[in-house]
């Protein structure tokens, strides 16, 4: 596997879906840009949710409340053997993918890639998404008002991960 | 929900403020939150843009039928109601292949295009259906099989192999990733669609 794999594959996807197109004889052109101003229109529908949205969590970060919210974790999620300097980047990863970023680059920085600490870092970071963003944007596109137990659903996976990574790293590695 | 958890935020952020002595932080956060979020719509705007072309492309030339039809096997298994809607599980296929090549920018307009399919044969418009369930869910796990920006950061760190936790990683995406769909499935059953359900009005729109 060459070191720029990663770099390969979208290039790859882009050009052989056009020559795919080509080959089928679509116009492929006119259907990028027919594609490209539906994508335009859902932009729109989404800047008002997404506005909320950031606002409400960027204050949380400089609020400090998650600070406290995280001491309030520790207890539950040192059962499970997670080092504790990992807990505000693990709960601030469901709301806010820059800030949780931010933080990781801050424990790798402070404790070092290799580092029991760092590796548990890594898990949570490659095995979570910003789960409260997604939910958001996938409903708000399309004028759901109602989304049930999706969020239920998306922080109990947020949470299996982040103690389950301890558990693979000490497994694995 | 967003009706609770939206005032519930700014509630909270103001008394830990308060309580912290952050007030002037806190304030400067307010106008700060509102640009970032036009930032990152920006960022958006030209992946679904891009993405919304190349799909309507891989759509019209009919890649996304043989896609569709590679993944059927697991799709239909998330997904055993939508086995005859072939319009939504071709997008739903092309969701998760861009999420598991790590292609996260193309994967959310790719999303939203099936989020759209889904609602042309949900039964209430402001209800999520069954179906919207499970699929938000899945995408708010990590779906990937190589965690490139993980690894890129690592590296930069000056970390002796990169791609060391990859097993850890792997693993913990998928517990979460079996869990999350679990979960929601189960919520499926407890939590049944009622047409008439007022709960969450207003401003997840």
């Amino acid at each position: 596997m060459p070191d720029n794999f990663g770099s390969y594959i979208l290039p790859l996807m882009v050009v052989g879906i056009v020559l795919f197109g080509l080959i089928k004889r679509v116009k492929v052109f006119d259907c990028f840009m027919s594609g490209a101003r539906k994508g335009l229109h859902t932009v729109y529908e989404l800047l008002p949710s997404i506005t909320g949205l950031v606002v409400a969590v960027t204050m949380l970060k400089e609020s400090g409340a998650m600070d406290i919210v995280s001491s309030l974790f520790h207890p539950v999620t040192a059962l499970f053997g997670v080092p504790e300097e990992i807990t505000p980047m693990a709960l601030l990863s469901p709301i806010s993918g820059g800030g949780s970023l931010t933080l990781f680059e801050s424990v790798l920085k402070t404790h070092g890639p290799d580092s029991f600490v760092g590796q548990v870092a890594s898990v949570v970071m490659g095995s979570t998404d910003t789960t409260l963003y997604a939910v958001t944007v996938y409903y708000s596109a399309i004028g759901i008002k109602n989304t049930r137990h999706t969020l239920a659903a998306g922080l109990t996976a947020d949470f299996l991960s982040l103690v389950l990574s301890a558990f693979f790293v000490r497994l694995t590695v | 929900m967003m009706n609770y958890v939206f005032p519930v935020m700014l509630i909270i952020s103001f008394i830990s403020a308060v309580a912290t002595g952050r007030i002037d932080a806190l304030s400067a956060g307010v106008i700060d939150g509102a640009e970032s979020a036009v930032q990152l719509l920006l960022r958006l705007v030209s992946m679904l843009c891009l993405w919304g072309g190349v799909m309507e492309i891989a759509e019209e030339s009919g890649m996304t039928k043989v896609f569709s039809r590679l993944m059927s096997p697991v799709v239909g298994m998330i997904f055993p109601k939508l086995r005859k809607e072939k319009y939504a599980l071709e997008a739903i296929s092309m969701n998760i292949t861009a999420n598991v090549l790590g292609l996260g920018n193309a994967a959310t307009p790719l999303g939203l295009e099936a989020m759209r399919r889904l609602q042309d044969i949900n039964s209430n418009k402001t209800v999520a259906s069954n179906e919207m369930v499970v699929f938000v869910v899945m995408n708010t796990a990590a779906m990937h099989i190589i965690p490139t920006t993980v690894a890129t950061l690592r590296g930069q760190y000056g970390s002796e192999s990169p791609m060391q936790i990859m097993p850890a990683a792997f693993l913990t995406s998928f517990c979460a990733l079996a869990a999350a769909i679990a979960v929601a499935k189960i919520g499926n059953r407890i939590n049944s669609k009622k047409p008439a359900d007022k709960r969450g009005e207003g401003y997840a729109r």
